[in-house]
């Protein structure tokens, strides 16, 4: 039987989720053991295939890039998991909408808070363009299953990931599974 | 004293004319989930978390302020009321700006636990994020308005058991929102006597001690709970 083709993308976050990952330590030998990691920011692969089984997807959707990927993602997999707060409330990236649009924020930052040639950043097909309101990523694109926590502690992602590998229904109950922070 | 006997979730009871169908679960071991209401306070059903089914009406009640009556035949667990709890807790998620990680109350938090009680992984409802402030006026305490569910607990307190009525609701819609004194700074209030049964009440981490950092945030529940019963079982000590 052919491995099953896991990816992990990241978007606006913190990379807390997969630090989380890394977490699983030895398990992580029993899960390379059972799956193909196809692409992810801990793999060096720069284009996301086509017919991957399982994605987790960490961070919110907060510029062009991250609405790009997700929607590939999105397009090439059959099962798109929201991983963590941020994929799923859109959580501390989204602190910035209330201020209205992606202006405001730069303005502070590169301008108001700036010390020296203080500029916003200007680069086409190099820093891809804040979108105006951080969003979720069931917001944008359908997801298939949600693993939330800031960050979902290791052991709740390894309970995920065993029961997405023998293809149970993706519901988390309980605290020690279902906590939001 | 009138008794009125009625059926919840099958089960008979008796309980006294007048009684709240919340009581009189709790009285039959029943728990229903709540929100806003608070042992020892009046109930206003602001939460809408203790939706009830009646037998024989085909509007949702809620049990916090509604009365039992001979007869009655509630049921409080359906898969109606367990689905429109969830959308409830979404909706208080999606309305405010509720970011657990960040919070002083997380891991405490009345809001936290009945997400996880009502199955929640995620809010299908748009999150609003509106524009909200913050006053940290007050010497000892601040509230945190993106984290308020206006369940009013703390003007509840305030007003029926510490007597300053120092908070109050102004606006409505979207726009509601708590306010200390006439609409002044908290710390300019001068009915505030810093005694911190707000603090007790909020079910969230709206309202908080100064200094406290994420997930720092205690509360002793039981303060308020022995303030409220100390008077009817004559406990003060003078």
């Amino acid at each position: 039987m052919d491995k099953i083709k896991l990816a992990t993308i990241w978007l606006g976050g913190c990379s807390g989720c997969h630090m989380s990952f890394l977490d699983l330590d030895e398990w992580l030998f029993d899960l390379a053991a059972q799956v193909d990691l196809v692409f992810s920011p801990i793999a060096d692969i720069k284009t996301y295939p086509e017919g991957v089984d399982i994605c987790l997807v960490e961070g919110s959707i907060a510029n062009e890039d991250n609405l790009e990927l997700v929607r590939q993602a999105r397009a090439r997999t059959k099962v798109l998991i929201s991983f963590g707060d941020c994929a799923v409330t859109a959580n501390v990236p989204a602190m910035r909408n209330p201020l209205g649009s992606a202006k405001p924020v730069l303005e502070r930052c590169y301008l108001e808070l700036g010390d020296v040639q203080t500029q916003i950043p200007h680069e086409p097909g190099i820093v891809p363009p804040l979108l105006d309101r951080v969003r979720p990523v069931h917001e944008l694109v359908p997801v298939d299953a949600y693993l939330p926590g800031c960050p979902p502690p290791a052991d709740r992602i390894r309970t995920f990931l065993e029961m997405a590998l023998r293809g149970e229904p993706l519901h988390l109950k309980g605290r020690e599974m279902l906590k939001f922070g | 004293m009138s008794v009125r006997t009625l059926r919840i979730n099958g089960i008979d009871v008796a309980v006294e004319s007048g009684t709240s169908i919340l009581a009189a679960a709790k009285q039959a071991g029943i728990t229903i989930p709540t929100l806003c209401h608070l042992d020892g306070v009046s109930d206003v059903g602001a939460c809408r978390l203790c939706l009830v089914e009646i037998q024989g009406s085909n509007k949702l009640l809620p049990a916090c302020v509604t009365e039992v009556a001979e007869g009655m035949d509630i049921q409080t667990e359906t898969p109606k009321l367990q689905e429109y709890r969830r959308m409830t807790v979404e909706l208080l998620f999606s309305e405010g700006n509720h970011v657990c990680a960040v919070c002083v109350a997380n891991g405490n938090c009345e809001l936290q636990d009945m997400a996880i009680a009502v199955g929640m992984d995620h809010t299908r409802f748009p999150y609003r994020f509106p524009d909200r402030d913050l006053d940290v006026s007050h010497p000892q305490f601040g509230i945190d308005h993106n984290r308020c569910i206006f369940c009013t607990r703390c003007m509840r307190v305030c007003d029926e058991i510490e007597g300053a009525h120092v908070w109050d609701v102004a606006q409505r819609g979207a726009a509601v929102r708590m306010i200390t004194g006439l609409n002044q700074p908290w710390g300019e209030v001068e009915a505030c006597t810093s005694c911190g049964k707000c603090v007790e009440a909020c079910p969230t981490g709206a309202i908080f001690r100064q200094g406290s950092t994420v997930a720092e945030m205690q509360r002793d529940r039981s303060t308020l709970e022995f303030l409220v019963t100390a008077r009817e079982k004559k406990e003060w000590t003078r």
